[in-house]
């Protein structure tokens, strides 16, 4: 019944080709450090080229979600990114409109890994961009990170699973990349009723030029689509089996996003700043910080990747994690209107508690759908 | 032989479904997968465990036979 495929002439190198698919995350890695570092010199706050969990939160912020003023812009590199992986998807016949792997579950697993970036301001990807401008209070979102990983694959070995999805109609895999071209619209005709941080107010008016970012946006979604680049993924691969694909990704996205920042500091400064205290869009409480991303990287392993790879997928049909874009985008708005967000200043009170609750909501959610099976 | 239907669920399942289903030690195995980066996943993992790989496809489904 399986008809056969001219790649089976390629079986006795084997049907992975190695060393092309490292030059190519690696490439592409490269290629993104170089994006994320350049958007701020175009506009982006600092530290900020790329942040998909700030990104989502000012969406938000814009469609009037909430009301946090200083954070509110439609981020064209999110349109770009879904958009620029839903293009490569189709022309590498890789669209598949599919879902029903738990999608409520995926929704409230979004909603806490927002919870938890927006505690210590800034998603995976943020992690490594501020590495990058040497925020060493990433040190700490980072530990928190790989033992929120760690968690999650004890799960996976034990049997954690969502089960499994189902093919849909082609409108239930476009409803993400369809939502991107009137967020676009929206952006592009900005009426009265969408909200934009006014000049000086905020993280929210400090941005690149609309056509910029979205073509950054474009570049990354492809490149990220074409390599599965996952922040999470890099980790939890090296753990789960000594797979090194993924991480290569991940350091090449540092490496060069630090060395596009020296040579930017270098010729105009303010772009690398070795240290812990005054840090842009930062805080340096380092418990915080480090739980916070705790229950990302726990929640995204259940998901099954970073908030970067879910807008991938999402563009390639996948309406679960629609769900859990969806859901990331009800925390952002949930963080800010119950004062759950990070400043500067540091975590509220109520943010700590919202990380603890969601700490254990996820790992509920981890217990149930490892050790309760009922197929 | 040992099949591994993994229709339908996302990495790294496939690739902790086989790798479980390889600790039976047989020559021969049918993986089933249903997304490409599953089929990637799991060809890479299985080529790394000594095992050839040949893949059919069929509408959008992959079988692959792993064999030493």
């Amino acid at each position: 019944m399986y008809r056969k495929k001219a790649s089976e002439s390629a079986e006795e190198e084997g049907l992975v080709n190695r060393s092309k698919e490292m030059t190519q995350i690696i490439a592409g890695g490269l290629v993104i450090g170089v994006i994320a570092s350049l958007l701020v010199l175009f506009g982006n706050p600092s530290n900020m080229g790329f942040c998909i969990a700030c990104f989502l939160r000012d969406t938000a912020g814009a469609l009037g979600l909430h009301q946090a003023a200083p954070v509110q812009y439609i981020r064209p590199e999110i349109i770009g990114i879904v958009l620029g992986s839903t293009l490569l998807a189709l022309a590498g016949k890789e669209f598949s409109p599919r879902g029903g792997s738990s999608p409520m579950t995926r929704f409230i697993l979004g909603f806490f890994v927002m919870i938890g970036c927006l505690m210590f301001l800034g998603c995976p990807f943020r992690m490594i961009v501020r590495l990058a401008g040497g925020d060493l209070n990433a040190l700490f979102g980072f530990l928190g990170f790989f033992l929120g990983i760690l968690t999650g694959v004890f799960f996976l070995n034990s049997g954690y699973s969502l089960r499994r999805t189902y093919r849909l109609p082609a409108l239930e895999g476009a409803i993400l990349p369809a939502a991107e071209i009137v967020f676009l619209i929206l952006l592009a005709a900005a009426p009265a009723f969408i909200h934009f941080t006014e000049a000086g107010g905020g993280p929210g008016a400090k941005h690149a030029a609309l056509l910029i970012s979205l073509a950054a946006g474009l570049i990354v979604g492809a490149i990220a689509q074409k390599t599965r680049l996952c922040m999470v993924g890099g980790i939890r691969d090296i753990i789960l089996f000594r797979e090194y694909r993924l991480i290569c990704g991940f350091a090449a996205i540092l490496v060069s996003a630090l060395v596009c920042n020296l040579i930017l500091n270098a010729a105009v400064g303010g772009y690398f700043r070795l240290g812990l205290a005054g840090q842009p869009v930062a805080h340096t409480d380092g418990l915080w910080n480090a739980l916070g991303m705790y229950l990302a990287g726990f929640g995204c392993v259940l998901l099954g990747g970073c908030p970067l790879r879910q807008l991938v997928m999402a563009g390639e049909g996948n309406s679960d994690s629609t769900s859990a874009v969806f859901g990331l985008m009800a925390g952002a708005a949930f963080a800010h209107n119950f004062g759950l967000a990070s400043s500067g200043e540091g975590p509220t009170a109520n943010g700590k508690i919202a990380v603890i609750i969601g700490i254990a909501a996820v790992a509920a959610i981890a217990c149930i759908n490892t050790f309760r099976r009922e197929d | 032989m040992t099949t591994i239907d993994a229709r339908g669920l996302s990495c790294p399942e496939p690739v902790i479904m086989t790798r479980k289903a390889l600790k039976s030690k047989e020559n021969r195995y049918t993986v089933l997968v249903d997304n490409v980066a599953s089929r990637e996943n799991v060809t890479r993992f299985a080529e790394s465990q000594g095992f050839r790989v040949k893949l059919t496809e069929e509408s959008g489904q992959y079988r692959l036979e792993l064999s030493k």
